[in-house]
């Protein structure tokens, strides 16, 4: 037995050495704090010291003690409609970019590298100069409106709880449009010619082309686009940090689950400062749970879509 | 194309193309302005030209520490990536085990989950390793952040280079180790590139580790300079402007640089999967 483990190291050990500095440092800084932040959401303690341990108190809490149940359903209820609003502005405006600049014409490139210039950008960066754009006296926005006339749609476009997140997301999506535009593009740019000289030989107009041809091939791109949006914007952090502070002003009406999450187990709600690590981490769970629920779904329903072709 | 298809295409494409860059001109060329003209010439190019708020932001906020902070964060946790990532890639890739393909799936699942949601252990765990507040602390986070998209698009790049050339060099004699340093890795270079780019966006404009974990002066990143001087300048508009400048100019000279090498490396993860 010791004589075949000894083979199998000469055979295999090399592999092993090869892979030890990547798997180390993925466990350790990785896997391991994601694993257990799982743990330390079953503990409390004021601090870095959650010590105590109080089983699924953190997550009863949440779920039904008034203090933390408004903010929590809040920020999943926001989450959900910054994620809705990516999802379908974002992905539809990048699959109609995609289809124009799939096709050849002279200056598609500098096209395709316009829209994707502010996704190179930091968010935080962009999140700040919407802010400025947006400032109800001063920002380009109003003034504009106000010079053609329009004065009654000038807005206090961050300071108004019914409008604030939809402004935040959509500047989010100004920001992102040329991510799903690009995946889209290449996988636009993989489908045979052939196919779609053939449809229109036989006359089939550009609209019936997209959506009987195209459009049924680009569904494992479709929903490429889809989970990374929902992982993306499900995290989403800088930009309500930069246009909206980390307590989602106004009055909590853009808090996400990050924002919650920061000021909870990090930073430590204003005027204490001193952050809930336990319920910090019964958040972060929370969140896995959602991720994982939804990757589960795509790789579900990826895998269907396969065998059925 | 037809006439109308074509002029479709180009107003559409235009409209686009116009409010993609409206911001990013306005921020520019008003950071050259003082607070006056700002307000009375908002989209124009300066009359009054003033260097004022880069002056004011580059002594007052160690901009330069923040930018030397930022490369060597960036610079290093690259390379580690890329030597990391690459050893595991060709191990992944010719070594035909379950054990294999149990790891490769371990290191794939972290492209799904966001480390992001680790950040409580994170901070205990710098604590324990005394690296809060240092750059250090950012690195080993950036590397193991890195290790899912690298592993996959590089392991997926070894598997389709040619068995041959492995297989001439292993009767020939050569370990494993000359086999990576002098066949795999020359020929990795595409591959190495869009790893590069893809992990350098995310590393340059990371916000929420520097927040987390840093708060001396020292050791600040340009994200995090960024945010804490834009809350100081608030209201002095050309200052603002610069801070943010100053941070967008870099990465958008490295983006007209290199756009067709950025917009392959950001398809090339997720269009194979």
């Amino acid at each position: 037995m010791i004589e075949n483990f000894k083979k199998r190291f000469q055979k295999d050990g090399i592999w092993v050495l090869f892979l030890l500095p990547a798997l180390l440092i993925y466990l350790v800084f990785m896997a391991a704090p994601l694993l257990d932040s799982m743990r330390l959401s079953l503990y409390t303690g004021k601090g870095y010291t959650p010590t105590e341990f109080v089983g699924l108190q953190n997550y009863i809490d949440l779920f039904t003690n008034p203090v933390w149940r408004e903010r929590f359903l809040g920020a999943l209820k926001n989450t959900v409609i910054f994620f809705a609003i990516h999802m379908i502005v974002q992905n539809s405006l990048g699959l109609f970019f995609a289809n124009l600049l799939s096709q050849d014409f002279k200056g598609r490139n500098f096209f395709r590298t316009i829209i994707f210039a502010p996704a190179t950008l930091s968010v935080l960066v962009t999140g700040f100069l919407w802010t400025l754009i947006l400032n109800p006296h001063w920002g380009a926005i109003n003034q504009t409106l106000k010079a053609i006339g329009l004065d009654s749609w000038a807005k206090p476009w961050l300071g108004d709880e019914n409008l604030a997140l939809v402004t935040i997301s959509l500047a989010s999506v100004w920001q992102w449009v040329g991510m799903p535009t690009v995946l889209f593009l290449a996988g636009l740019l993989g489908i045979s010619d052939e196919i779609l000289e053939a449809a229109r030989v036989d006359g089939a107009s550009s609209w019936h082309i997209f959506w009987k041809i195209k459009f049924p091939l680009l569904k494992p791109v479709v929903g490429v686009v889809a989970i990374l949006t929902f992982v993306d914007n499900f995290n989403a952090f800088d930009v309500i940090y930069a246009m909206a502070g980390a307590k989602g002003e106004p009055g909590y009406s853009t808090d996400l689950l990050a924002t919650f999450f920061y000021r909870t187990g990090i930073a430590g709600e204003h005027p204490i400062g001193i952050p809930n690590m336990g319920m910090g981490a019964a958040i972060a769970t929370i969140t896995f749970v959602i991720l994982m629920t939804g990757v589960l779904i795509w790789l579900y329903s990826s895998r269907k879509n396969e065998d059925l072709v | 194309m037809s006439r109308t298809q074509k002029l479709f295409t180009y107003s559409a494409l235009s409209i686009w193309a116009f409010v993609a860059i409206f911001p990013i001109w306005t921020l520019i060329v008003n950071s050259f302005k003082p607070q006056k003209e700002i307000f009375s010439n908002p989209f124009g190019l300066p009359q009054n030209f003033t260097l004022e708020g880069y002056k004011a932001v580059w002594l007052k906020g160690n901009f330069g520490t923040y930018f030397l902070n930022t490369i060597y964060v960036t610079v290093i946790s690259l390379a580690l990536i890329i030597f990391f990532g690459s050893l595991a890639a060709y191990a992944l890739a010719k070594w035909n085990s379950k054990s294999s393909t149990a790891l490769y799936v371990f290191f794939i699942a972290g492209l799904m989950i966001p480390i992001r949601l680790g950040t409580i252990d994170l901070v205990r765990l710098m604590q324990f390793l005394n690296l809060q507040d240092t750059i250090w602390s950012l690195i080993p986070v950036y590397v193991a952040m890195g290790m899912p998209i690298s592993i996959f698009i590089l392991t997926a790049f070894v598997k389709n280079l040619p068995r041959e050339m492995f297989d001439a060099a292993k009767v020939d004699g050569a370990s494993e180790w000359r086999i990576y340093l002098q066949i795999v890795v020359p020929l990795l270079r595409p591959a190495i590139a869009t790893v590069a780019i893809f992990n350098m966006m995310k590393i340059w404009n990371d916000f929420w580790f520097p927040l987390v974990f840093i708060r001396a002066e020292e050791s600040r990143t340009v994200a995090l300079g960024v945010s804490l001087l834009f809350g100081q300048y608030r209201t002095d508009w050309t200052r603002a402007l610069s801070t943010l400048s100053l941070a967008a100019i870099p990465i958008l000279i490295l983006y007209i640089l290199l756009s067709r090498e950025f917009i392959k490396g950001l398809t090339a993860g997720a269009v194979k999967g």
